[in-house]
């Protein structure tokens, strides 16, 4: 069963094709990787599968659903929840508040009930306060978490992302370079935690630079390169695929 | 049971409102600590709006105008009694702003800012150009609310002035209790989220632009509450309570004191309205020490004074 389907996605910025016509699908409890060079359309293609960018042309389906363009808090709303490269934390909010924002589809209610602090109003955001700290468990800050998010290390700061993501109990979870920045026990624990989520039945989409990684927890991988998609496959197919390899080593010597 | 800061800022507020009258020297203060009540809810509802929701509105003296006239008008025009006046006024206001605010905070960036500004000013032009309805800029009278003559026959004899200040008192309460029960509420968490970070809060299933929306509205009507409770303890109004500067001093007010916490906005409140009571040489330049105000304070004390001093406690402490 196919969960998430991205069909012929692409978009071009002033006449330069970003993404060109990439397709591919996710199943539930699958986690599939997106590599490529520096440069290659990974994170315009995840703006646009989470409503960030506006496709100029193809699909993304979700659960039989045409979502494609769609507002990321609707697409919220369907079960699908992303992470960003460069960190979008509450920043003067508390590692706890951060995570309780990730249940506001389950916990708000009417603004005032909010304001009148009735007793509905409470016991939700005492059931999300609950479900809050026992994810920080899972991701190891429980003992963060009065602490104003912006005095975290940048590793800390990833785990807390996807804390808050899992809190909305998505299908799907696009994950953009969670190890990105980390170091390498870091990573470590990143990596379990994705293999876990993916365990308990959510499709994750993962854009990530550490090959390593990439190729221990991926079930799937998709290459691209200059916007297109090159090669996919299983990891060991992938790495040895010559057209993932040429790309590889070009990128590399352009940058050496 | 541990002491919230919810619960310390409220109880703070109460005695601060009870005992403060032991120290007045005559019965003047008790019109200046009405003031500052008044002023105080309107910055509350600023806290809501900009300290927390992180828009910007330069004409929320609009909506004072507009609580304000109604219970100028609504009496005499409709005779109905002040206290529904001020529901009146308070419900105009928020339908003005939700239809002001539904389309412009649909867009990114600080379009509020712009658009405010120009409704606060229809409002002000209307106010001091429809002679017929309000009398112009000379001003007009507002009816008694006789509430104090109510409280006379149950045994309690307050003077006119020492009835305000208590009355103002329990709103400011009241309004400072309701901020801070959206505060900590899913909606005043997601507020604060949007305004941290706009994007994340989408991707979490926040509907950004409603959420603005729902900041704007309930700031529209404590600014408009605030609006009537100066009319009706003047019992006179002019149009200047709608004016553009009226504006500006609510949000220097809430800059000054700390625009994310509803303890500094009260503080800021109290502060520029003792001013010019107490210096009366303020009073004269009142513009130049709001426009001094802001500059410094965004200088040196860029969250306001509440919190920047609340840091300094809590980082000795540490």
């Amino acid at each position: 069963m196919t969960l998430l389907s991205i069909e012929g996605l692409g978009i071009s910025f002033g006449g330069l094709k970003a993404v060109n016509d990439v397709s591919f699908t996710v199943k539930p409890g699958e986690i599939v990787s997106v590599i490529g060079p520096n440069g290659a359309g990974k994170t315009t293609l995840f703006n646009m599968i989470s409503g960030v960018y506006r496709p100029g042309m193809g699909k993304v389906v979700l659960n039989g659903e045409d979502v494609t363009a769609m507002s990321p808090h609707l697409l919220a709303r369907r079960g699908m929840c992303r992470t960003f490269q460069n960190l979008q934390v509450f920043q003067s909010m508390t590692v706890l508040e951060n995570t309780i924002a990730g249940y506001h589809l389950q916990e708000s209610g009417h603004v005032l009930s909010d304001l009148l602090n009735l007793p509905a109003s409470r016991r939700r955001a005492k059931a999300a306060e609950a479900g809050a700290r026992e994810l920080l468990k899972r991701v190891g800050l429980e003992r963060a978490a009065e602490r104003e998010a912006g005095s975290l290390s940048y590793g800390s700061l990833k785990r807390l992302e996807i804390a808050r993501a899992m809190a909305l109990k998505p299908k799907v979870l696009l994950l953009d370079e969670p190890a990105a920045g980390c170091n390498a026990v870091e990573t470590e624990e990143i990596d379990h935690l994705i293999a876990e989520i993916a365990a308990s039945g959510v499709a994750i989409l993962l854009v990530e630079h550490d090959m390593k990684m990439v190729m221990r927890i991926s079930n799937h991988i998709v290459v691209l390169d200059h916007g297109e998609k090159i090669a996919e496959g299983d990891p060991a197919s992938v790495s040895r695929n010559p057209a993932v390899i040429a790309a590889y080593l070009g990128a590399e010597n352009a940058a050496g | 049971m541990r002491l919230t800061p919810k619960s310390v800022t409220l109880l703070a507020l109460v005695v601060l409102i009870a005992l403060s009258p032991i120290f007045f020297p005559s019965g003047f203060y008790y019109r200046i600590g009405a003031l500052i009540f008044v002023n105080a809810l309107a910055v509350t509802g600023i806290v809501i709006l900009t300290g927390w929701a992180g828009q910007i509105s330069l004409g929320h003296a609009g909506f004072a105008g507009i609580g304000a006239y109604a219970c100028a008008l609504a009496p005499v025009h409709w005779g109905i009694h002040p206290a529904l006046a001020v529901v009146l006024g308070a419900a105009i206001s928020a339908v003005l702003a939700w239809l002001v605010g539904r389309p412009i905070l649909r867009l990114k960036g600080y379009y509020l800012a712009v658009a405010s500004l120009g409704m606060g000013i229809l409002i002000s032009m209307v106010l001091n150009n429809e002679r017929e309805l309000t009398r112009g800029p000379d001003g007009i009278d507002v009816a008694e609310l006789g509430l104090r003559g109510v409280l006379k026959d149950a045994g309690l004899d307050l003077s006119n002035g020492q009835f305000w200040y208590f009355f103002c008192g329990i709103v400011l309460i009241l309004g400072a209790w309701l901020a801070l029960n959206l505060r900590d509420s899913a909606t005043g968490r997601a507020l604060r989220a949007l305004h941290g970070s706009e994007v994340a809060a989408k991707t979490v299933g926040m509907d950004v632009a409603r959420l603005k929306l729902q900041a704007f509205v309930i700031s529209a009507v404590y600014a408009s509450v605030a609006g009537s409770l100066l009319a009706l303890q003047n019992k006179f109004i002019t149009p200047d309570v709608a004016g553009f500067m009226h504006s500006v001093e609510m949000v220097t007010m809430a800059v000054l004191g700390g625009v994310g916490s509803v303890a500094g906005a009260i503080f800021g409140a109290a502060v520029l309205t003792l001013l010019p009571q107490v210096l009366t040489v303020f009073a004269e330049y009142e513009q130049l020490v709001l426009g001094a105000v802001m500059v410094l304070v965004m200088i040196f004390l860029r969250e306001g004074v509440v919190p920047s001093i609340l840091r300094k406690i809590r980082g000795r402490g540490e």
